[in-house]
């Protein structure tokens, strides 16, 4: 059997040497490939390397100073974000991806339209999102620089991420299942919560994950509703800088270079960390089928 | 009774995005449009000056900017990504392929900031000793962009290369092709519509880019004359000013929003009318 591939191999080798241009384009796939994978491993093994002699337990203390830039207070303002915007954005996607695969007649006006505003949103840029932030919270609403007004603005921006991953997992629930359950006069209602939204739970899950890696590393829309304050938010209307956005700040002064390459350590192996979890749920997921 | 309510609540969620759409035009162009009106649009969208502090506001040289670094970043992320579609497509063995893709995966999840960085403490100094000057740049800029958007057009690129029906492929081999001229010449012509939606996609996402441009471009807001010159984009335009702007200044700085919005919008244009055209 090697010896088959390898025989196979060395005939396709062979057939090159009458097929330059074939030759060649061989050549740039696999050059292409290689550059794009080298680049993400340069990428992380360069700031792991410079990053890691950067970290040091005083980097996690609780109190941020200016001696003293801790990144923790920005660590938990990141969590609290995080929360706060799925708390918002889960149940609207949810529910509006249920309407549109489970209770939205074919052709219907509202269902394009909804796909249409969707593409829309995922389109928009993440500044573009802070100056709608600004522009709604701060001056319209008249709030100052709040962590509500930022995770709402995520909220809305992770939103079309949420409906896409959540859609898809409901159109791959067997329509088996929903004829199952009314089969034994269940109503739509029940059929939606009990059947159809249980076995869709890993898809929707592996969506969350990637909206949680979004709003880590989200920066520009969280810059004016938020604002950079580096202490933890002492409630929901005060200003606060999640990890991305600590990260700006300190590139921004330009005096904390070191602290910098610890906090671009800690938001590459958190971003590492979502992906894999994802995939490793998606894939869980695949093994069902 | 609670069917019918809580059909009402379904449908009430699913308007939140049309909601949402509304609220960011309105708020946008309300806040910007005024500026634009009071600064003159021929003023504003082709004047080549900004000096905030004279009351000229100009952005002609941010349209420029942001012009020149998305195309630097597709002349250097198209063919790149593209060549690296078909491989994950056509040429990956199978145990490679559970190594790249979710390579590219993690590609698409890094931070910008964490790419601006990385810009700022690897790209620059090369780009310094190679060319001298300060390193930053339409060409810095680019290459970093470049970088960002690979994942968007590998991505819709390869699911493009592999929705083409296999006979394609078979029938091009079996006419005495080599396995590169089949997939180059009978499959990627056949998923030039995909191809072309990723490169679209690619165009977006460099042109709002805003964190990882801000870090390499050098920012300053005059015509680049050269590859190496410092530019500033439109999304760096907004960063760089919004924390101080007042008054006339600020609500400019929002109507580079909008402008940036608008090119967004167009984009998104594009791109669904080639999606529908496909189905």
């Amino acid at each position: 059997m090697r010896a088959q591939t390898k025989e196979k191999l060395i005939q396709r080798l062979r057939s090159y040497r009458n097929q330059p241009l074939s030759a060649l384009l061989c050549i740039l796939v696999i050059l292409s490939a290689v550059l794009t994978f080298s680049v993400l491993i340069a990428l992380i093994v360069y700031i792991l390397f410079k990053g890691i002699p950067h970290i040091s337990p005083e980097l996690f203390a609780w109190e941020y100073t200016t001696e003293n830039v801790s990144m923790m207070p920005a660590i938990i303002n990141t969590l609290i974000i995080t929360a706060l915007s799925l708390l918002f954005a889960l149940p609207i996607g949810i529910f509006s991806s249920i309407y549109l695969v489970e209770y939205a007649k074919r052709g219907s006006k509202l269902v394009s339209v909804v796909r249409i505003t969707t593409e829309t949103l995922s389109g928009i840029p993440s500044i573009v999102y802070g100056l709608f932030g600004y522009l709604f919270f701060n001056i319209f609403l008249n709030w100052s620089y709040t962590i509500l007004g930022g995770a709402l603005t995520l909220a809305i921006m992770i939103l079309p991420l949420i409906m896409r991953t959540t859609e898809e997992a409901l159109m791959s629930v067997p329509d088996l299942y929903r004829e199952g359950s009314f089969g034994l006069g269940a109503g739509k209602l029940r059929t939606v919560f009990r059947i159809v939204l249980p076995s869709a739970m890993p898809g929707i899950l592996a969506g969350v994950i990637l909206a949680v890696g979004r709003i880590v590393g989200e920066t520009a829309a969280l810059l004016y509703p938020a604002g950079t304050a580096a202490t933890v938010a002492d409630g929901l209307m005060s200003s606060g800088r999640t990890l991305a956005v600590h990260m700006y700040a300190l590139l921004n002064e330009g005096l904390y270079m070191d602290q910098a390459y610890a906090t671009a350590v800690v938001l590459l192996i958190l971003v590492i960390g979502i992906n894999a979890l994802s995939g490793l749920i998606a894939k869980k997921v695949g093994v069902k089928e | 009774m609670r069917e019918s309510v809580m059909k009402v609540v379904f449908m009430v969620a699913a308007c939140m995005s049309i909601i949402a759409v509304a609220l960011i035009c309105i708020f946008l162009f309300a806040n910007g449009i005024p500026a634009i009106a009071e600064i003159g649009v021929f003023d504003f969208l082709l004047g080549d000056k900004w000096k905030p502090n004279s009351g000229i506001f100009g952005i002609f040289p941010m349209i420029i900017g942001s012009i020149y670094v998305t195309a630097g970043a597709i002349i250097i992320g198209v063919p790149l990504g593209i060549l690296c579609a078909v491989f994950m497509a056509k040429f990956c063995p199978e145990p490679l392929y559970k190594v790249m893709k979710p390579a590219v995966s993690l590609l698409a999840g890094i931070p910008s900031i964490v790419y601006g960085f990385f810009g700022l403490v690897v790209i620059v100094p090369i780009m310094q000793d190679l060319f001298g000057g300060n390193g930053k740049g339409v060409l810095t800029a680019s290459i970093l962009l470049g970088i960002m958007i690979l994942p968007t057009i590998i991505g819709v690129s390869e699911s493009a290369i592999r929705a083409v029906p296999n006979s394609y492929y078979e029938g091009s081999l079996a006419l005495g092709a080599t396995h590169e001229r089949s997939v180059f010449f009978a499959m990627l012509p056949a998923a030039k519509q995909g191809i072309l939606a990723s490169v679209i996609l690619g165009v977006g996402r460099a042109i709002g880019e805003t964190m990882a441009v801000i870090m390499v471009a050098g920012n300053q807001a005059v015509m680049p004359n050269s590859i190496f010159s410092g530019v500033r984009t439109l999304t760096a335009n907004i960063v760089m000013e919004m924390g101080y702007a007042a008054d006339l200044h600020r609500e400019a700085l929002l109507a580079t929003g909008v402008v940036l919005f608008i090119f967004i919008l167009i984009i998104n244009l594009l791109f669904s009318v080639l999606k529908r055209r496909k189905s």
